[in-house]
């Protein structure tokens, strides 16, 4: 019964590594300039976890194979336990330093770093179950936020007051986050109801938007296309549906794009 | 042998004898923890096949399944699930396993049968409060099973309940009216019966152990009900006041959860000067330390298991195996945050949650160490207990790998909310707990309703389950990679429709393992009934369980309290027998 263990248990290992190593199912290509941080990242967890992996359900299965059903004198691990917790605590122990290290410099320029002075800036509005943006217009300033105003029947998603609030007037609310290649973007997310989140997988970029907080993001994307945004915070019945998209043009299509909303 | 006369005796309680205190209101701490055990074997069946729904759903959306719209017309008309049915089934699957089988059984169950008897006490240090404990849990769940029946439909929160979603009422969504009460009122009366319960574990452990019962000689599973009590104390003690402000925010107009300026279904909420984000921290609070709850008894019943079928002791005797179990009980209080990376909480602290769930890898490597050195140059028996045991291992091992990822923030940024934390912890707390449930099952059954389990019908089970698990839950890991969202009641963005036929795999796994699960129900209920007589000690095992019959006594010990004369795990001995038990006079001969 041992051997049938063993045997089953080196299939399954072998059989749950091929997808990773042949990368069947794997991350779509990153769109960001911090997401080689994070697939670097990912890359080295994969590796020094799939030596853990293997070694150490092969051991269990060779030890199984090895000592099932034997009916002899017992041995002892040569050496006691005290190697035995210090290889753990050494092995890990520095993987857990590693990883920290440069894991943790992969998340400051994603999520501390301040954002660029000239970034483009592009207010999120989430709501179940849809995202709106706003761009403040040729006059560079977003009108207030107005809760009570905030109606889905008008469709003044964001609450703005154009009629006594100058800044608001020329604020362009759309469906789609359209932005320049190339160019650092910063974003402001906000929720009028309950959490979500903004997530595209291709920026490697995962943010939820909370209710009460305005929530900085920034990002530059180095390749045009059309991606998807999906909500990955629980918001409701919709949640599975809640998404929009990424278009990310060149600067000259992008601000041909600008100028024909604000002619609208 | 024995010196009857250093046997302090019992003299506590009678027996009682009529059936409603014999078998409902018992204070008897073994039948209150076959009811725990009842409690969870109903509510995990509940939860499996709301989970087959779930996964049916997922694999053929528009799939009518037969009769279920009798048992919800809002959520299935015609027998297909909405969407929001998705979520309400999602959200009682998530609460009824971690809850009530997850905690129920490992803990509850076996710690209140067990605790006693290995300490060689006759019963809790207070068994009212015992009694107490099970019924509350018990209403707990009936509040919560309630919820599945009300007019609106049950909670679609979560078994998280995130505010805003779980605390504006109904206009967040259905079942965010009635049924999302109930969910928040059965959680608080589960906190009352497990505060009761963890008192009574960390008393009767300090208190009540026999003569010659240090704690040294305490088994490790004693020593994991102990701990775990110590975690449940103090994560429950914070859940509680967390669920009651969830219901003053719900039902009496105050705004804990809720900030200013809400506007939902084109209504502006009233409310003013809450936070969201409060209710996380207060929630994962409790939460991180859950996954232990239901985790560390599993370590301490696979490590007190295991020597009784490599017929040795653990590498390291009991203290490295303790210390793990301390250290990660320690650990996780100070990891919750992990939860949190991209919640919108300072970016700063993710950092200094990382490092400590990174950390808390290190007592976890250490005990999967310990048992595959112990394994080396055994006498390996093969039993369903031990199969159980071993799958245990393995599965422990492919969860906390996982838990490398998602412990980093700038990896949790893109695998957050995926399925890859859906895999990584129902291997790691879920099927790891539940393979520790099993073991226990095989091991202790025969003790515990004094007739053997049958062994063929048991190894059936675990080759199917083990097979199952993997065939289930490995491929989430590669969907999580692919970036498929979890909560999603339908897959419907470009990128996620080439993973349906993963899903539908999934599915399929998913039905036949849990079918497989009848073969132990079968087992299990036949057994009760019909199975052959237990022996007093089936495995030649050492612990005071079994010292005394099968099952025990009323008293456990039949009149005089046991003493002990050695260490928890004499195995390994020269001569005819190889094990000496803990009352064995004299120094041991086994290594």
């Amino acid at each position: 019964m041992g051997k049938v263990f063993a045997v089953l248990l080196v299939i399954i290992t072998l059989v749950s590594v091929y997808p990773i190593i042949a990368h069947t199912w794997w991350p779509p290509p990153t769109i960001s300039t911090t997401g080689p941080g994070v697939d670097g990242q990912m890359n080295e967890t994969m590796i020094e976890t799939g030596i853990l992996f293997l070694s150490s359900q092969l051991i269990l299965a060779g030890f199984v194979w090895a000592f099932g059903g034997r009916r002899g004198k017992i041995k002892h691990w040569p050496g006691g336990h005290k190697p035995v917790v210090a290889f753990g605590i050494i092995i890990v122990g520095l993987e857990v330093l590693s990883l920290s290290f440069v894991g943790s410099k992969v998340w400051a320029a994603m999520y501390m770093a301040a954002p660029n002075a000239n970034a483009v800036h592009v207010d999120v509005q989430a709501e179940q179950f849809a995202f709106f943006f706003r761009y403040a217009g040729p006059d560079g300033v977003f009108g207030g936020i107005h809760p009570e105003k905030i109606s889905d029947a008008t469709g003044n998603y964001f609450g703005l007051d154009p009629e006594n609030d100058v800044a608001a007037r020329d604020d362009i609310v759309v469906g789609s986050l359209t932005i320049p290649v190339n160019t650092p973007i910063l974003l402001t997310l906000h929720t009028k109801d309950v959490i979500h989140n903004f997530y595209v997988p291709e920026l490697r970029i995962q943010q939820d938007i909370v209710p009460g907080l305005d929530i900085p993001l920034h990002f530059t994307a180095t390749k045009t296309g059309r991606y998807e945004i999906v909500c990955t915070q629980l918001c409701g019945l919709g949640h599975y549906s809640m998404r929009a998209f990424l278009e990310v043009m060149s600067q000259s299509d992008y601000d041909s794009w600008l100028k024909q909303q604000s002619g609208d | 042998m024995n010196d009857a006369s250093a046997q302090p005796e019992i003299h506590h309680l009678a027996p009682p004898h009529s059936f409603i205190r014999k078998h409902v209101f018992s204070l008897d701490h073994k039948v209150i923890g076959l009811q725990y055990y009842g409690l969870a074997l109903a509510a995990v069946f509940i939860g499996m096949v709301l989970s087959w729904l779930m996964r049916l759903h997922l694999g053929w959306a528009s799939l009518p399944i037969p009769g279920l719209q009798h048992f919800s017309q809002n959520g299935a008309p015609g027998g297909v699930i909405t969407p929001e049915y998705y979520l309400s089934l999602m959200t009682m699957h998530g609460t009824i396993m971690i809850f009530f089988v997850l905690t129920n059984a490992p803990f509850s169950g076996f710690g209140n049968y067990f605790l006693p008897i290995q300490i060689g006490a006759e019963d809790m240090a207070f068994p009212r409060f015992n009694m107490m404990s099970f019924w509350t849990t018990f209403v707990a769940f009936l509040v919560l099973i309630a919820a599945l029946f009300v007019h609106d439909g049950p909670p679609i929160s979560g078994w998280t309940a995130y505010p805003t979603l779980s605390s504006i009422g109904k206009d967040a969504g259905p079942g965010e009216a009635m049924g999302q009460n109930l969910w928040a009122v059965s959680i608080a009366l589960f906190c009352i019966g497990q505060l009761l319960g963890s008192l009574n574990f960390i008393a009767t452990t300090l208190d009540l152990r026999t003569k010659g019962m240090t704690l040294a000689r305490m088994p490790l599973s004693t020593w994991a009900w102990f701990i775990t009590a110590c975690i449940g104390l103090l994560a429950f003690a914070d859940l509680l006041p967390a669920t009651i402000l969830l219901i003053l925010d719900r039902t009496a107009g105050t705004s804990f959860f809720n900030p200013a300026g809400l506007v939902v279904s084109d209504t502006l909420q009233p409310h003013s000067g809450g936070s969201p984000l409060l209710w996380q921290h207060l929630f994962w609070f409790f939460g991180h330390p859950e996954v232990y709850i239901a985790i560390v008894p599993g370590l301490g019943i696979i490590s007190h298991i295991l020597p009784a079928f490599i017929r040795k002791p653990l590498l390291g005797g009991m203290r490295v195996m303790i210390g793990c179990m301390i250290a990660i009980g320690f650990l996780s209080y100070m990891v919750w945050g992990h939860h949190m990376f991209v919640s919108g909480m300072n970016p700063f602290s993710a950092i200094l949650f990382s490092v400590p769930t990174l950390i808390i890898t290190i007592p976890n490597t250490v005990a999967v160490l310990i048992w595959l050195g112990s394994i080396y140059g055994a006498n390996l028996r093969f039993t369903s207990a031990s199969l159980f045991c071993l799958g245990f291992i393995s599965v422990f091992i492919s969860g906390g790998i996982s838990g490398f990822f998602l412990a980093q923030p700038a990896i949790d940024t893109y695998l957050h909310a995926t399925y890859f934390v859906v895999a990584h912890f129902h291997f790691v707390m879920a099927v790891a707990a539940i393979f520790g449930i099993f073991a226990a099952t095989y091991f202790w059954m025969p003790k515990m309703i004094g007739r053997m389990m049958n062994e063929t019908l048991g190894k059936w089970h675990f080759w199917l389950t083990f097979i199952g698990v993997y065939c289930i839950f490995m491929p989430m890991h590669y969907l999580g990679l692919a970036g498929n969202v979890r909560r999603y009641a339908a897959f419907t963005d470009n990128f996620l429709l080439p993973l349906i036929p993963v899903h539908k795999f999934i599915t399929v796994a998913a039905l036949l393992t849990g079918a497989a699960q009848f073969i132990f129900l079968y087992n299990l209920f036949h057994t009760r009934w019909w199975g052959p007589k237990a022996p007093d000690n089936p495995w030649e095992a050492t612990s005071l369980e079994w010292s005394t019959t099968s099952p025990p006594p009323f008293d456990n010990f039949g009149g005089k309290h046991p003493v002990v004369y050695q260490d928890a795990y004499e195995y390994g001995a020269e001569g005819p027998q190889d094990y000496v038990m803990q009352t064995t006079p004299g120094k041991a001969s086994a290594t």
